[in-house]
């Protein structure tokens, strides 16, 4: 049975469509991402999963197979870890993680224990910690503070609205390894919401990616990526040039998924363009070659001509890249790496 | 430092001078036409020690604090709702508005309101809930409402401004951990409006003790407050020394009330780490 469940959930705000029948299921104990650009819907998702939202009339919401509607967020089993973190100021990081256990009418001698676990399993050791306010902490510790205050309840599902949002990008990356972590060792399910591609990708077990209030699809990062469904997955989720074939259909291929030959030189089997070198862009890892193709067949309408090709960096200094810009080349692709996209 | 100077200046000159020849008078005795006469006395000091003013002094503390404690209780939740509305400038602009006028003339329109043909005795005359007018004016009632309605604003305003920088989300955390509405006003709202409700008690307090008007009005000559005291001594019984000793003792509860709500405010700051 799905942890939760959305059945044609919508939500509407002074006659504005923020989250428009949506339906999917979450699995237990998995690391499941919303991810969007903003105004998309996937926080209001995430508070109507809190219950700090209710659904427009019709949807269904279910925790654990039982309608959620009926119940109060703190009845749902759910911890949360907000945006900005919502630490109450007035409170010492022990009173903030003991927050809920006192809600919870937990005896007062379980308390400190539990506290301090709680702080231990998020790496902050309570003898430092413990009696500083939210204000005398870095951005990661509070946010820290903010997990182990969600995380002491041991709830069944972690809901965590852009948490690294604030963060600097190395801590970033330390803490998106580290909520991995958690959600493997606690078998707790997380809900995590963000904008950041790259962060959905690198954390989640499954990705549901939102578009103007829409759940688009719903995926493992592998299917989400190399497979989208529509134009919007496969611009928002990485890069593509999306290409308008003979049949009027459109399919999307991948900068590192195209090659680039001598004009006329493609090999048998491989789909093609003709173009110019317009720009080459040392990216490091990658080098991007900006193709000027001769026929507008490529959309975004903004450069119709434009397509991306990123080659493997394997040493500029040591083996440069032929390709200089007005060379005369071919782009091609296995057709097997090219995606057929639904909304073409 | 220049930029204190004509604000230290001005309240060197008019306030903290004026204070210390009151404190100079209210140790010198009494001049046989009014004024002061040579010589160190702590007799008006003494005199102040008699029941009749010693009553006089507990009705204006008591008043006060019944004042702010009512402020308190009808400002909260004004400042809350405030704080929430989306009309929030409108309804500020409403709380302010009394201000616009006198409060002299404010104080007529309670007159005209409370006197036995005032406009609530006919209305209760006009249903048939009383069969004689109710004695409303020159009671400790009408002070009080009087109090209460002058120095609301003073409550609602800065309990306003820390409600209003109080994020939603802390709430909202609090209801997913758990906490009941009840709980969540009293362990994240209040205490987190705290330096609010004690900065606007404050404003209450103190011009309430010193406050004369009022009493004169709407208490009528019964209805003494210290204010009304200090003022008489200066004026008709034009004993300065006297005046000037009620007016220490006066000084000397508005003290105590400061140092109680910095402590109030400092247990604050250590409150949260215990």
């Amino acid at each position: 049975m799905p942890i939760a469940q959305f059945l044609r959930v919508s939500k509407t705000f002074h006659a504005v469509r923020a989250v428009q029948d949506v339906s999917f299921d979450i699995r237990r104990g998995e690391f499941f991402s919303l991810l969007g650009p903003s105004g998309c819907g996937k926080t209001t998702t995430l508070r109507l999963l809190a219950g700090l939202e209710a659904p427009d009339p019709g949807g269904q919401i279910f925790i654990s197979g039982e309608r959620a509607e009926a119940k109060r967020p703190y009845q749902r089993r759910l911890g949360m870890v907000f945006q900005n973190y919502a630490l109450f100021p007035h409170l010492s990081v022990e009173r903030n993680v003991a927050f809920g256990l006192e809600r919870h009418r937990v005896p007062a001698a379980e308390i400190p224990g539990r506290v301090a676990r709680a702080l231990e399993l998020v790496r902050l050791y309570p003898a430092e910690f413990a009696r500083r306010r939210p204000a005398e902490l870095s951005g990661g510790q509070r946010q820290r503070v903010a997990l182990a205050r969600a995380l002491v309840l041991e709830p069944d599902m972690l809901l965590l609205d852009e948490p690294l949002g604030a963060i600097d990008l190395k801590l970033r990356k330390t803490m998106q390894l580290e909520l991995r972590q958690l959600n493997k060792s606690l078998g707790i399910t997380f809900v995590y919401v963000t904008h950041d591609q790259d962060e959905a990708l690198t954390m989640s077990d499954r990705i549901a990616v939102m578009d103007r209030g829409c759940v688009v699809q719903i995926g493992t990062p592998a299917e989400i990526y190399e497979r989208p469904r529509t134009a919007f997955v496969a611009t928002f989720i990485g890069e593509s040039n999306l290409i308008k074939t003979d049949g009027g259909t459109v399919v999307a291929v991948r900068p590192e998924w195209a090659d680039l030959s001598p004009r006329g030189t493609v090999s048998p089997g491989r789909n093609a363009l003709d173009g110019m070198v317009d720009e080459v862009i040392y990216t490091g890892e990658m080098i991007r070659v900006m193709i000027a193709l001769d026929r507008p067949t490529v959309r975004p309408s903004d450069s119709p001509h434009r397509f991306t090709v990123a080659l493997r960096n394997s040493g500029q200094l040591t083996r440069p890249l032929s390709w200089s810009p007005g060379d005369l080349v071919s782009v091609s692709w296995r057709p097997e790496d090219a995606r057929l996209l639904e909304d073409g | 430092m220049s930029l204190l100077a004509p604000g230290v200046l001005w309240l060197g000159l008019f306030f903290l001078v004026p204070l210390l020849l009151m404190l100079g008078a209210s140790v010198m005795h009494r001049g046989v036409y009014g004024g002061v006469e040579a010589g160190l006395t702590l007799e008006h000091y003494r005199r102040f020690l008699d029941p009749l003013y010693l009553q006089v002094l507990w009705r204006t503390i008591w008043w006060a604090a019944l004042a702010t404690l009512i402020c308190l209780l009808l400002g909260l939740p004004l400042a809350w709702v405030i704080a929430r509305s989306r009309y929030k400038n409108l309804l500020l602009f409403l709380v302010v508005l009394p201000f616009w006028t006198s409060f002299l003339v404010r104080t007529f329109a309670i007159i005209f309101l409370l006197r036995d043909t005032g406009l609530v005795n006919s209305l209760l005359l006009r249903l048939g809930l009383v069969s004689e007018p109710l004695t409303l004016l020159y009671t400790p009632f009408a002070v009080l409402l009087g109090l209460v309605y002058g120095f609301l604003p003073f409550m609602v305003l800065p309990i306003f401004a820390s409600l209003e920088k109080l994020d939603p989300a802390l709430l909202e955390a609090a209801e997913m951990l758990g906490a009941r509405p009840s709980a969540q006003f009293f362990r994240v709202t209040l205490p987190l409006a705290r330096p609010g409700v004690i900065a606007g008690c404050l404003l209450v307090f103190v011009p309430a003790l010193g406050s004369f008007i009022t009493s004169d009005l709407l208490g009528g000559a019964k209805q003494v407050m210290i204010g009304n005291l200090v003022q008489n001594q200066f004026t008709s019984a034009r004993n300065w020394p006297f005046g000037s000793a009620a007016s220490f003792v006066l000084v000397g509860v508005v003290l105590a009330a400061v140092v109680l709500s910095l402590r109030l405010r400092d247990r604050d700051q250590a409150e949260g780490s215990r």
